[in-house]
């Protein structure tokens, strides 16, 4: 644009005007090219990828792409909601599918932004570590030629019978400088002007350098997580025994790099769990105040047993593993009789809750019934109640009256083909219902210790207690530790980056013509130092002090100078 | 765990109101004093204009002593022309050093006087709630209104002893009204206990330091406001346009705001990087995983990193001034969202704490 500009100026005719920006455009290519060779190329792109600016690009980048992650259900979090959503919305669903909206965390683009971020950093950080190093080791920047130029300058005179010749006064100031931390260099000391460079300060770029290699750090030890970490989820009946083996699990998560002889075979077994809830609150009654499991462990199966208490909050350590507190409900228990009038079933069920005070989902799957597979489906209710329009509901989560509301169906259940079935669905496709609601014979509706007789004689159902479960998160993360080690380093570094100021200081003295010593000096911060000013003040009163000057007029801070003027006014 | 006292947390309730009423009419008396305090400093500024002829004449005498042979120690004469000097109502904004200063202002005495009664109420609430309550008064979105208004004014009173920020009034007392009428109106929550989830001490720690970093975040979010408007005006005015916004008066420089708020920002982040850390320490105990990009978390990270880029924005050139303030706003608008979308929309594992 510019040089056109200029080019219209020279040569009013059109025809010239285009000459001369082929001619430009010809010398620029000219110029542009040749220089840029592939090398060119990466060290451009290098320094395009290591700058400040490109670095603040990337980081508000990576804030806005972490964004959809928490607009849209995540995978990792929630696999069952992110199908569900993509049914729910088949024009978009799989349109952000394909764009890793529902594994953001996981996704090409948002690696790209934080890997390309921590090149950024690396290539930031050591040349500024090497920078550093240098300068720790190297002596105080010269003394420039007019302190009066620095942001913060005052001078003092030293009357000429106080004995202080320019050259005291300069290693005075030195071993003042010296005590206050100050690195001192002293210059040209017998010399008619001596001085010092002075600088102080260093571990403020240390901070900044701990900060962010730390979070380096902090990534490498969730990559650890990632690759040599597991997870799993169990659930536990009380009186039933986890054994840490992968079979033991309901559900497992391994690391990249798990190995499954790494699983070291304690045992947890649930004695009994209570959960307690308010009766105190009159508009919150029935909100659960307290969920404690109270457990057996064994370290491994020759060791003795231990008793330990699991809380929310409170995990228990066992084996290189934790064991968290994350879930818990019903299971009431049943036995079921087959047609032939045998037990094909008998024990705790595990009801999924659904609802408010405890309304959980119940099925039971019977393989072994003969002549006839049996399985039943309906919910359980700790507090049964039943409404106005006859729909039963739970009004607390006590058991104060236990009910089984169950459909019960025959046939094949699907089992025996050996594929993997959701213990929480009854799939219906191959069976006969026997009772439900819509039925002639209605749906079995069970109290504690009552039995319901399965119509055409496919045998019965009794409902004989109940007992509580728990939902237990078992992990294991050796990278945890790192990152909180990490972590720490990071704030202690950035901290100190922030506080600590880096400040030069230049004395410079001298004789004047009637004999006094004068000093000048002058004070210069690298980075935000808002408090610079009161180190020049500071400093003026130690030199004032050393020299037992009576503190002059003038004043040691700006901001009296806005006070005096203030008062002009 | 000791037992609700449902008639202490009506005393609360009674003393949230009543500090809602006070902020008010303190609101009313900041928003005075920004009127009648605009037109005392206009009226400075055509004095001090009549006058900078002579005081020009003077700085230029003071040049003349330079280093060393100036017999008169007269040096620092150069000082004035620097930026950072804190020259009381330069160029129709005030001081930018923003120390108090010798002018009388009524309204804005009454104002702070008012805040500060306010305040006690408003703590005699907090503390009454959480007397009733038997625990920290901060376990759900009702008690993070209240205890967070009551933690934003406070840290402007506090700040105020200081520094002369009372331009900020009615923003600070402003939010404060609109946050107590919300968790009143929207929230209500009577006293009772907290769900297992949040039985820690972590609460206490995690909780108290991420809404003390709100509280400064929201300082600096109107400070960052002011200073675009500032720096609008500013130009407005150099360039010898009608001011429009004469209230902004009262208000000191761009820079100086920018200054500022750069200082409470850099402490504010690392109350931050705390809350998330212990965030995360606190994840771990009760979920088994330090990070796992719940909602609350992508955007307690996403806050941390629109700061960080905050402060990097200062070092970087062509980044600060405007740019940098509207990075503060950003900021901020995510603290909003983390607070208000985050607990109530989006379906996390923080969403307990809501309602």
């Amino acid at each position: 644009m510019s040089e056109s500009v200029k080019a219209k100026k020279k040569s009013p005719s059109a025809g010239s005007i285009k000459a001369a920006e082929g001619k430009l455009q010809q010398a620029k290519s000219d110029a542009a090219v040749p220089v840029l060779g592939f090398k060119g190329m990466l060290r451009w792109a290098w320094t395009q990828l290591t700058s400040m600016r490109t670095a603040l690009f990337l980081l508000l980048l990576l804030a806005v792409g972490a964004v959809p992650g928490s607009l849209f259900p995540q995978r990792a979090a929630n696999p069952v909601t992110v199908t569900e959503w993509i049914k729910n919305n088949p024009a978009t669903g799989p349109f952000l599918d394909a764009l890793q909206m529902f594994d953001v965390y996981s996704s090409a683009w948002f690696s790209a932004i934080y890997i390309l971020l921590f090149i950024s950093l690396i290539g930031c950080v050591t040349p500024r570590a090497i920078a550093h190093y240098k300068a720790m080791k190297s002596q105080p920047p010269r003394t420039p030629k007019r302190l009066s130029r620095l942001p913060e300058y005052g001078t003092l005179a030293l009357p000429a019978d106080a004995g202080i010749p320019a050259s005291k006064a300069i290693n005075d100031a030195a071993g003042l400088l010296k005590k206050r931390g100050y690195r001192v260099d002293v210059r040209d000391a017998d010399g008619a002007l001596p001085s010092l460079g002075a600088e102080r300060g260093f571990l403020k770029e240390v901070g900044n350098l701990v900060f962010h290699t730390s979070l380096i750090g902090v990534l490498v030890s969730v990559a650890i997580g990632g690759l040599f970490g597991y997870s799993g989820q169990r659930i536990l009946v009380e009186g039933e025994t986890f054994v840490n083996t992968l079979v033991g699990y309901d559900q497992f998560t391994p690391g990249t790099n798990f190995q499954s002889s790494s699983l070291q075979p304690y045992s947890v077994r649930l004695d009994k769990f209570q959960a307690t809830f308010d009766r105190e609150s009159p508009k919150k009654t029935g909100q659960p105040i307290d969920y404690t499991a109270e457990v057996t462990t064994k370290e491994n199966p020759d060791a003795p047993e231990q008793k330990e208490v699991l809380k929310v909050n409170d995990p228990i350590s066992l084996g290189g593993t934790s064991l968290y507190l994350t879930g818990n409900g019903y299971a009431p228990v049943v036995t079921v009789r087959d047609g032939d009038g045998n037990v094909a079933f008998q024990g705790p069920v595990t009801a999924k809750v659904q609802g408010a005070n405890y309304y959980s989902s119940v099925v039971i799957k019977v393989p072994d019934g003969t002549p006839d597979q049996l399985g039943f489906n309906g919910f359980f209710l700790p507090t049964a109640f039943e409404s106005e329009q006859g729909i039963s509901f739970s009004a607390d989560p006590a058991l104060a009256n236990p009910q089984l509301n169950l459909d019960s169906y025959y046939g094949d259940l699907g089992l025996d083909e050996g594929t993997p079935q959701n213990v929480f669905e009854l799939d219906v496709k191959n069976l006969t219902q026997l009772n439900g609601r819509k039925l002639e014979a209605g749906g079995i509706v069970l109290g504690l210790g009552q039995t319901a007789t399965l119509p055409e004689g496919k045998g019965s159902i009794t409902f004989d207690s109940v007992k509580k479960y728990i939902g237990v998160d078992i992990h294991h993360n050796p990278g945890q530790l790192y990152a909180l080690i990490f972590g720490l380093l990071a704030v202690g570094g950035l901290m100190v980056s922030l506080y600590v100021n880096r400040r030069r200081v230049w004395v410079r003295t001298g004789t004047h013509e009637d004999g006094r010593t004068m000093v000048e000096y002058g004070l210069l911060a690298r980075g935000e130092d808002h408090r610079l000013a009161g180190e020049a003040a500071a400093l003026r009163e130690l030199f004032a002090r050393e020299w037992n000057i009576p503190e002059s007029p003038e004043p040691p801070a700006p901001r009296t100078v806005s006070s005096s003027t203030s008062k002009d006014q | 765990m000791p037992a609700i006292n449902e008639t202490l947390g009506q005393y609360s309730e009674l003393f949230m109101l009543l500090a809602a009423g006070t902020y008010t009419v303190a609101f009313i008396a900041f928003a005075w004093d920004l009127a009648k305090s605009s037109k005392t400093f206009q009226a400075v500024d055509l004095k001090a204009a009549a006058s900078s002829t002579s005081e020009k004449v003077s700085v230029a005498a003071g040049r003349v002593g330079a280093a060393l042979s100036g017999a008169d120690a007269g040096g620092p004469a150069g000082r004035a022309e620097r930026p950072t000097s804190g020259l009381t109502h330069a160029g129709g904004t005030a001081a930018g050093d923003m120390k108090y200063t010798a002018e009388r202002r009524v309204p804005a005495r009454v104002a702070v006087a008012l805040t500060v009664l306010g305040v006690l109420i408003h703590g005699a609430g907090v503390v009454t709630r959480a007397l009733g309550a038997g625990r920290v008064p901060w376990g759900n979105m009702y008690e993070f209104l209240t205890t967070g208004a009551f933690v934003a004014v406070a840290v402007f009173l506090i700040t105020l002893i200081r520094r002369d920020l009372r331009f900020l009034g009615t923003f600070v007392l402003g939010l404060a009204i609109i946050m107590l009428v919300a968790a009143s109106v929207s929230f209500f929550t009577p006293v009772g206990h907290l769900v297992p989830a949040l039985q820690s001490y972590w609460l206490i720690i995690h909780v108290s330091i991420a809404v003390l970093s709100s509280a400064l975040f929201t300082l600096t979010f109107a400070m960052s406001v002011l200073q675009l408007l500032q720096s609008y005006r500013q130009k407005n005015l150099s360039a010898g346009r009608n001011d429009n916004l004469a209230f902004m008066s009262v208000v000191p420089n761009a820079l100086s705001l920018e200054n500022l708020s750069y200082r409470i920002n850099a402490i504010a982040f690392i109350g931050w990087t705390f809350t998330l850390m212990f965030g995360a320490i606190w994840a771990e105990k009760a979920w088994g995983r330090f990070w796992g990009w719940d909602p609350k978390e992508v955007w307690t990270f996403v806050i941390w990193v629109v700061y960080a880029g905050y402060l990097h924005a200062r070092a970087t050139r062509g980044w600060t001034g405007t740019r940098a303030a509207w990075l503060s706003i950003v900021g901020y608008a995510c603290v909003i969202i983390n607070f208000t979308l985050v607990n109530t929309v989006f379906n996390g594992l923080h969403s307990y704490s809501g309602l």
